[in-house]
C-alpha cells in the first residue's frame, strides 16, 4: 500500500518536473549560442551576412507574430478605438512597421498594454519582443531595461493645471498637490525640478495612469504631471477640456522611442532602420501612395538603394529586400504617422516642433542607407 | 512464507522483510527521494533565473540601497526627503504598512467580535441586519471595495469648501485634518507625573483588593486611588505650565499647512480593510461562541449569572481556544491585503518596491526583498498569536 503510494508520487513529481523543463520561453531555447551574448561587442558581423538562425529575428520569424509592449491608455499613442476595437496611435503605427518588415503583415502583432511600472521588467524578461510605450531614453534604462531604438518623438515634460488656480509658474505651486505616475522619469523630474527651485509640493503616486488622471479631474491634485504630449492627449479625455491648461514650462529633455532587450545586436538592427527608413522615405518625398511608383521609376540612387531597387542591403539585416516598399506601403512615412495620430485632423493638433527633418530645422536625421 | 520453525534455531523464527517490503526503509527512502526532487526542481528553477539574467546583461544584488532615491513619498511616518537613499525609503513603505496594518488588526479585532456576537442576538433586526453585511463583506472583492471607497471619499467637497467642525477640524476630499498635538518644555515632567500618578492608582488597588480579600471594606481607597489617577495630572497640567499645544491646520492657497492630516488614501485603505476583515473575523467568533457547550451556558444560567456576565466569564474564555487559529489567518489576510494600497496611491510597502523596482532596473532583487519582509511580518504575527493561542489551549488532563 506504501509502495504503490510512493510509486504514484514520484510518477506524478516525474511528469511536473517534464512539463516545467519544457515551459521556458522559445527565446531561452538557443542556449550555447545565447550565452555568448553576454560580451558587450559580439562577434556578429560574420553572422548577420544572413538571416540568423538564433535571436528575437528568427524567434517572431517562426512564431509569426510580434509581441510589442504598449501604453494601451495614451489616445493618440496607442489605445484601442471606441466602437471598431482596433489598435491605433502613433506607438501602434511603429509596432506595425516592424511587423510589417519582419514578417510581412502589418496585422501580426500581439500588443500588450503595460503599466509604467511593468514595462521595465517585461522587456528586461523579454517577455515582449520589442516596447513602444513612449517610452524617455535615459542611460539608467540603456544599461537595465535594455537598447533604445531611435527617438521617434522628442518631448518634454509639462504640468496641466486647472484654469481657476490662476497658476502661470512652477513658483504658483507652492504647496500643491500633484498627480504623478509611479515609476516614470516624470516623477524624479518633478522632484528634482521642485528642488532646485525651492518650491513644496506634495505628490500623489498611483500605479496606472487612469486613476493618475481620474484624482486630478475628482479636484485630488491640484496639478497632474507628465510628458506634454500625454497631458494634451489626457486632456481630450477630461470632461471640460478647456478648463485645464498646460502651464508654458518644459521641465525636462523626454526622448520617447522603441526599446529593444539588451543582448540582441541583430533584432536591434532591425528596429533602428526600420524607424530610420520611415524618416528617411519622409526627407526623399516617399509616401504610401507612390512607393512602388518610385522604386519602379526612380533615378534618385538614394531611393532606389533605400527602395531595394538596387543592392542587396535588406540581406544584412535579415530581410527581404523590398522590405522598406512593404513598410512605407502599410504605414506610410514618418510625416503620415505623425498627421495621422497627432497631426491638424486629430483632437490633439500637436506641433511637430523639433520632431521634423533635419533638412527643416528638427532632429529627426537618418543615416545614410548603404 | 517461512517453514515450521525448527527448535535448534530459534533465530529462524523471526522471517527477515526485504527491503523493498520493509514499511520503515520504504518510508525513508521515498522522504529521501522527495527531498532530492524538490531540491533538483530548486536548482533548475535557480539556474534559469542566472542564466537568463547573464544572458540580458543584469546583476543581482542591493548596492542600490544606498544610491539616492530621487523621489517623493506623500505620507512619511518617519522623516524622508528625496536626497534619502533606496534604503530608506523602503523602510518609509514599510512603516506605512505597519500603521495600516496594527491599526487594521485592532480595529477589526473589536469590530469583529461586535459582529459576532451580534450575529447571534435574539433581536431580529440586528441579526439579519449583521447577517447582509457579512455576506456582502465576504462576497465581494477586497479591490473592488477599497475602489469603491476612495472615490466616495474623493467625492468630499474641495479644499475651498471643506467642513469645519468644532476645534479646527476640517473635512474635504483630501482628508481630515486635525490639530497636531505639539510637544512643549513642561511635557517631561508631566509625562513623569502621569506614570507616577498611574502608578499610585495601581497601588492602591491592590491593596484595596486585598483588603477585600480579608474581609474589610476597600472600597474608599480604590475611590482614592482613582482620583489620583485624575487629580495628579490635572494638578501637573496647570502647575507646570501646559505641556501640549495645539497646532491647528490653516487653509492656505492650495492645501491646508500644519496639524496633521488623515488622507483619503489611507482612511480608504484602512477603513476597507477593517470593515472587509471584521467580517470574516465575525464569522469566526461566531463558530467560536456556538462551539461552546450548551452545558455551560445551562450551569450559568443556573448559578444565576447575567447574559453579559456569561458572556465575559463562561462563554468568551473557552470560546477563544476555538477562535484564536483561525483568527491569526484572518491578521495574516489583512497584513498582506494592505498590499492593494497601490491601487488608491497610498505608498505602502509594495507601492514604494514597485517605485524602487523601476527606477533602479533591480526588479528581481527588490521582488525578493518585499516577499522577505512580507514573510517576516507574518511570521512575527503567527508567533505571536501562537504564544497566546498556547495560554488559552485546552489543556487534556
Amino acid at each position: 500500500m506504501v509502495r504503490s503510494r510512493v510509486i504514484s508520487g514520484l510518477v506524478a513529481l516525474a511528469l511536473v518536473a517534464a512539463a516545467c523543463e519544457s515551459a521556458p520561453s522559445p527565446s531561452a531555447t538557443p542556449g550555447p549560442t545565447g550565452q555568448g551574448q553576454a560580451s558587450p561587442q559580439p562577434t556578429e558581423s560574420a553572422a548577420t551576412s544572413q538571416a540568423p538562425t538564433t535571436g528575437l529575428l528568427a524567434t517572431v520569424q517562426g512564431r509569426g507574430e510580434l509581441i510589442c509592449g504598449v501604453n494601451g491608455g495614451l489616445p493618440g499613442f496607442s489605445f484601442l478605438e471606441q466602437g471598431t476595437g482596433q489598435w491605433s496611435g502613433f506607438d501602434v503605427d511603429f509596432c506595425r512597421a516592424i511587423a510589417t518588415a519582419v514578417l510581412g503583415d502589418p496585422e501580426a502583432v500581439e500588443y500588450r498594454a503595460l503599466s509604467a511600472d511593468d514595462r521595465g521588467p517585461a522587456i528586461q524578461t523579454r517577455e515582449i519582443d520589442v516596447l513602444i510605450r513612449n517610452t524617455t531614453w535615459t542611460v539608467t534604462r540603456d544599461a537595465q531595461w535594455g537598447v533604445f531604438a531611435p527617438t521617434t518623438f522628442y518631448d518634454g515634460q509639462g504640468i496641466m493645471v486647472t484654469r481657476e488656480t490662476g497658476a502661470t509658474s512652477l513658483e504658483d505651486l507652492e504647496g500643491a498637490t500633484i498627480c504623478v505616475q509611479s515609476g516614470t522619469t516624470t516623477e524624479l523630474n518633478l522632484t528634482d525640478q521642485m528642488r532646485a527651485l525651492g518650491v513644496n509640493f506634495s505628490p500623489q503616486v498611483f500605479g496606472e495612469i487612469d486613476p493618475t488622471y481620474e484624482a486630478y479631474s475628482q479636484g485630488r491634485c491640484d496639478a497632474v504631471t507628465s510628458d506634454r504630449s500625454q497631458l494634451v492627449a489626457r486632456r481630450t479625455a477630461l470632461t471640460n477640456p478647456d478648463d485645464h491648461v498646460l502651464l508654458d514650462v518644459v521641465m525636462s529633455k523626454e526622448p520617447l522611442g522603441p526599446v529593444t532587450p539588451l543582448g540582441d545586436d541583430a533584432w536591434f538592427n532591425v528596429v533602428k532602420w526600420t524607424v530610420f527608413a520611415t524618416f528617411e522615405a519622409e526627407e526623399q518625398g516617399i509616401t504610401s501612395d507612390n512607393v512602388t511608383q518610385m522604386r519602379d521609376t526612380s533615378e534618385n540612387p538614394v531611393v532606389r538603394r533605400l527602395l531595394g531597387a538596387e543592392g542587396e542591403l535588406g540581406a544584412l539585416l535579415g530581410l527581404d529586400n523590398d522590405w522598406v516598399v512593404d513598410v512605407i506601403g502599410a504605414v506610410g512615412n514618418y510625416g503620415e504617422i505623425y498627421d495621422r495620430n497627432l497631426g491638424p485632423d486629430t483632437p490633439f493638433d500637436l506641433d511637430r516642433g523639433p520632431n521634423r527633418q533635419w533638412t527643416d530645422g528638427g532632429l529627426l536625421y537618418a543615416p545614410p542607407y548603404r | 512464507m517461512n517453514s515450521a520453525p525448527t527448535p535448534a534455531s530459534p533465530a529462524r523464527r523471526h522471517a527477515t522483510v526485504p527491503p523493498w517490503r520493509n514499511v520503515r526503509v520504504l518510508r525513508v527512502a521515498g522522504q529521501l527521494v522527495v527531498v532530492v526532487v524538490v531540491l533538483v526542481i530548486v536548482l533548475v528553477l535557480l539556474n534559469n533565473l542566472t542564466t537568463a539574467m547573464a544572458r540580458s546583461n543584469l546583476t543581482f544584488g542591493l548596492d542600490f540601497l544606498r544610491t539616492t532615491a530621487g523621489f517623493e513619498i506623500a505620507e512619511t511616518p518617519i522623516p524622508y526627503s528625496a536626497t534619502d537613499s533606496y534604503g530608506r525609503a523602503f523602510a518609509v513603505g514599510l512603516a506605512n504598512t505597519m500603521v495600516v496594518s496594527i491599526v487594521g488588526i485592532v480595529l477589526a479585532t473589536i469590530l469583529g467580535v461586535v459582529v459576532g456576537v451580534a450575529r447571534l442576538s435574539r433581536n431580529w433586526l440586528v441579526n439579519r441586519l449583521t447577517a447582509g453585511y457579512v455576506e456582502i463583506m465576504r462576497n465581494t472583492p477586497l479591490l473592488v471595495q477599497l475602489v469603491l471607497l476612495y472615490a466616495v471619499f474623493l467625492q468630499l467637497p474641495s479644499v475651498a469648501g471643506s467642513i469645519s467642525l468644532p476645534g479646527s477640524i476640517f473635512l474635504n476630499q483630501r482628508g481630515l485634518f486635525l490639530p497636531r498635538p505639539e510637544r512643549e518644555p513642561a511635557f517631561g515632567a508631566w509625562l513623569g507625573l502621569v506614570v507616577l500618578a498611574i502608578v499610585v492608582a495601581v497601588a492602591l488597588r491592590m491593596v484595596a483588593s486585598r483588603r477585600e480579600a480579608a474581609g474589610r471594606p476597600g472600597y474608599r481607597l480604590g475611590l482614592v486611588g482613582l482620583v489620583a489617577l485624575v487629580a495628579i495630572p490635572a494638578i501637573g497640567w496647570f502647575a507646570l505650565g501646559v505641556p501640549i499645544r495645539l497646532d491647528p491646520p490653516v487653509l492656505e492657497r492650495f492645501n491646508f499647512v500644519g496639524g496633521m492630516n488623515l488622507s483619503p488614501e489611507f482612511s480608504a485603505l484602512l477603513i476597507g480593510l477593517v470593515i472587509y476583515t471584521a467580517a470574516f473575523i465575525g464569522e469566526v467568533v461566531r463558530g467560536g461562541i456556538q462551539a461552546v457547550r450548551r452545558g455551560q451556558i445551562e450551569a450559568a444560567r443556573a448559578l444565576g449569572l447575567t447574559e453579559n456576565q456569561t458572556l465575559r466569564l463562561v462563554i468568551f474564555p473557552q470560546a477563544l481556544r476555538v477562535i484564536v487559529p483561525p483568527l491569526t489567518s484572518q491578521y495574516l489576510n489583512l497584513a498582506k491585503n494592505s498590499s492593494l494600497a497601490i491601487a488608491i496611491g497610498f505608498p505602502d510597502l509594495f507601492a514604494v518596491s514597485r517605485t524602487m523596482a523601476n527606477q533602479t532596473g533591480q526588479s528581481v532583487a527588490v521582488i525578493v526583498l518585499v516577499m522577505a519582509t512580507y514573510l517576516s511580518i507574518s511570521l512575527v504575527t503567527s508567533l505571536l498569536m501562537n504564544i497566546y493561542n498556547r495560554r488559552v489551549q485546552v489543556l487534556e488532563a
